[in-house]
């Protein structure tokens, strides 16, 4: 049987690999997506204290530590049977949506756009941020600028821009500072305007995709997120919800702490990052799907004006299930715009300046579970701690995590479609990678794939033996 | 009976009094010689070997914290060997145990760091020891991670010396050595620990902290320690 592996997926946040097996006919038989990297987080913090968990657990990724400080800040919140300050609450949610915003950025300009700007058949040579520069300046400085604006929002609120202390067990540990309201104030405009500028962009673009439309991850699965008690989109709290493929509700309003009752965890053979399914359904039938994708098919509407006004053209063009995994991409356009409107409404509240931003408490709870939706997706920190707080059980659940089965699965479909097993063109290979950028996956790790190694690809016959190799800036 | 003497620092005479040590001579006359394990207010034990000084006359380095100052010393307190001892000595404290300075409630307010930044030390050249250790959580309110701990006594002394209550001390030798309370029983059932928090103020790094805090939080009040004894002086 021969094997073509892609090592390292140029442009991806982290380290995967992709395996497509090809049978004795050279068609393809199965494809895989690996994480080969271990991440001890839930060994290596038993015995420490609690409170320190959300800056441990910030360092599982230089792209979202924002993320892991919520989630596990949240957690430790529920350790100590606070209820945090309405001021900590909108802080947070501020910083959230930041991380949102400079994330989606991340993911659609300097990740993704080489691919959906310049085609994916563009040489490989140009197809890289220096094509882009050439030929689509102005998208490229938007999406420099929307990222600039959102790492400058959390670097104001919580002073550094990487790995934030800020977020603290119990709240935040320092009010906003008025001045730093004012200035986010004056600068969401802009940022509105190039999200909606890429919008238009975009929506403009995605009707010369229709392979891809067709091929990436174009199957049914369920989906699951996070929404409110209306079932509005919510990003920083709410309860889960999981819908089926037709848009069926099969699972609403399940409270945090009870997201073990519906999400099992299975572990897979050849990867280190867990398989999670919706628990009633079993494994592997229980697939599901989370991130921009999912959140937009279970919310019943975003709940701020110009995401709703999106929400329905993209609901209009697409249908109210929207399944194809290309669609993370306008999924994110739309999440973003969400994020700035609600910055907006969260800024405009003056009872955000409030200094009461902390509650101190001990252990009042031998049990945590914090859950928010990360850039990526849904995202699950769940601790048991001592009397003296020490962790004895910590559990994470990471968004690459809930798609992982997805993900295998579409590696599979876009390999059937565009690898033929004789002749392995670059474009084919470049739409493998593409579709797992699609779903930007972040692999757990602290390196920043800006400026990754070069793309590498195996072909191997029946018997492991190397046939060729080809290697890609 | 203490006497005036003539000692000269770099190459400047001063005038100090027999029974003072040469960190303290120099620290009066605005000397700065790096030093860890010394706190004032404390007795001092030269167990970090940071402050060491060339004293001319003598073959080797000699604590700055330890010894004291007679007429005529002349004393070297920079100099590139010095400056080469410190760091390896730096280095080798970063090697035994397990510092990571960026999930530390004491980063940013850190002695240990902030010599080691002073001194540039941009890495390590020793083998880490990687051990296992405990965090010791079992104190209401404070917190002992034994990762962090570079064994240099103060909270020994800060405890036995002003409090009176003697809760730690060390077990163990060599690299194996590790602070213990009341004959080895967790910190919270020490039944002479009074909950002062001396011990912990004394400490220089992010092995004793108070609980709750997140990393870089843990900012300490180490004068306290020091205005105590000085205020008790003469009793
Ligand atoms: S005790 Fe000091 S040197 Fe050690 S980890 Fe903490 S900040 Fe770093
Ligand atoms: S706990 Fe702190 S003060 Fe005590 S020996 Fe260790 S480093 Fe020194
Ligand atoms: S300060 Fe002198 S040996 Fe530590």
């Amino acid at each position: 049987m021969s094997k073509i592996t892609i090592d390292h997926v140029t442009r991806i946040e982290g380290h995967g690999r992709i395996t497509i097996r090809l049978d004795d006919a050279g068609k393809v038989s199965d494809a895989r997506f690996h994480v080969t990297q271990v991440r001890g987080f839930e060994r290596f913090t038993v015995g420490r204290p609690y409170y320190e968990m959300p800056s441990i657990t910030s360092r599982i990724c230089g792209i979202c530590p924002v993320s892991h400080l919520l989630a596990s800040s949240k957690a430790c919140d529920e350790i100590m049977a606070v209820r945090i300050p309405a001021a900590a609450r909108q802080l947070r949610e501020l910083l959230h949506c930041a991380q949102i915003v400079q994330s989606h950025a991340l993911s659609f300009f300097h990740l993704s756009a080489p691919d959906l700007l310049l085609g994916m058949d563009a040489d490989p040579a140009r197809r890289n941020i220096a094509g882009l520069l050439e030929e689509h300046p102005d998208a490229l400085r938007d999406g420099i600028a929307l990222r600039r604006f959102g790492q400058q929002v959390i670097e104001r609120l919580a002073r550094e821009r990487v790995h934030p202390s800020w977020v603290v067990p119990g709240g935040v540990n320092a009010p906003l500072d008025p001045q730093a309201r004012e200035k986010t104030l004056a600068e969401i405009p802009a940022a509105a305007a190039i999200v909606a500028r890429t919008l238009a962009l975009w929506k403009r673009a995605v009707s010369d995709f229709p392979d891809e439309i067709d091929a990436f991850s174009n199957f049914p699965t369920m989906y699951c997120g996070l929404v409110g008690p209306d079932g509005s989109l919510r990003l920083y709290d709410g309860n889960l919800r999981f819908v089926g493929p037709d848009g069926a509700m099969v699972a609403d309003q399940v409270r945090p702490d009870d997201y073990a009752s519906v999400i099992g965890e299975a572990t897979l053979p050849d990867s280190y990052l867990k398989a999670p399914y919706y628990l009633p359904s079993g494994h592997p039938e229980g697939i599901y799907r989370v991130g921009p994708l999912a959140r937009l098919n279970v919310a019943d509407r975003c709940g701020t004006p110009d995401a709703d006004r999106e929400l329905d053209e993209y609901r209009s063009r697409f249908g109210r299930i929207v399944q194809s995994g290309f669609h993370y991409h306008y999924a994110r356009l739309i999440e973003a715009t969400y994020a700035l409107e609600r910055m907006q409404e969260l800024l405009d509240d003056p009872a955000i300046l409030s200094t009461k931003v902390r509650a101190h408490a001990g252990v009042n709870a031998s049990e945590g579970t914090g859950i928010i939706e990360a850039p990526r997706g849904t995202l699950i920190h769940h601790y048991r701690v001592d009397d003296n707080g020490a962790i004895t059980w910590a559990n994470l659940i990471v968004a690459t995590g809930h798609n992982n089965l997805a993900l295998g699965r579409g590696v599979l479909q876009v390999a059937q479609r565009f690898v033929d097993g004789k002749r392995i063109t670059e474009g084919a290979l470049n739409r493998v990678s593409a579709l797992v950028r699609a779903y930007d996956p972040c692999l757990s790790c602290s390196t920043h794939a800006l400026g990754m190694p070069a793309l590498l690809l195996e072909l191997r016959g029946p018997d492991d033996e190397l046939l060729d190799t080809i290697a890609t800036s | 009976m203490s006497e005036k003497v003539k000692v000269r620092i770099d190459g400047e005479v001063l005038t100090a009094t027999t029974g003072q040590t040469i960190l303290e001579v120099a620290r009066a006359n605005n000397t700065y010689i790096p030093a860890l394990c010394y706190m004032e207010g404390l007795s001092a034990v030269g167990a970090c070997r940071l402050c060491m000084v060339e004293i001319s006359g003598v073959g080797k380095l000699q604590p700055a914290c330890t010894t004291p100052v007679q007429e005529g010393l002349a004393v070297v307190t920079a100099s590139p060997q010095l400056e080469a001892y410190r760091k390896i000595a730096l280095e080798l404290l970063f090697a035994e145990r397990n510092h990571v300075c960026a999930v530390c409630v004491s980063s940013g307010h850190c002695e240990l760091q902030t010599l080691a930044q002073d001194h540039g030390v941009t890495h390590v050249r020793y083998p880490y020891g990687y051990p296992r250790l405990a965090v010791d959580t079992s104190h209401p309110r404070y917190v002992l991670d034994h990762n962090r701990c570079i064994l240099c006594s103060r909270c020994v002394r800060a405890c036995a010396e002003i409090e009176g209550a003697h809760v730690w001390d060390f077990a163990g030798r060599g690299i194996r050595s590790m602070l213990v309370s009341e004959l080895s029983r967790p910190w919270g059932e020490a039944t002479t620990c009074t909950s002062c928090g001396k011990c912990v103020q004394a400490c220089p790094t992010g092995a004793m902290a108070e609980k709750g805090w997140g990393v870089e939080e843990m900012t300490k009040q180490r004068s306290v320690v020091s205005r105590l004894s000085s205020m008790r002086e003469g009793e």
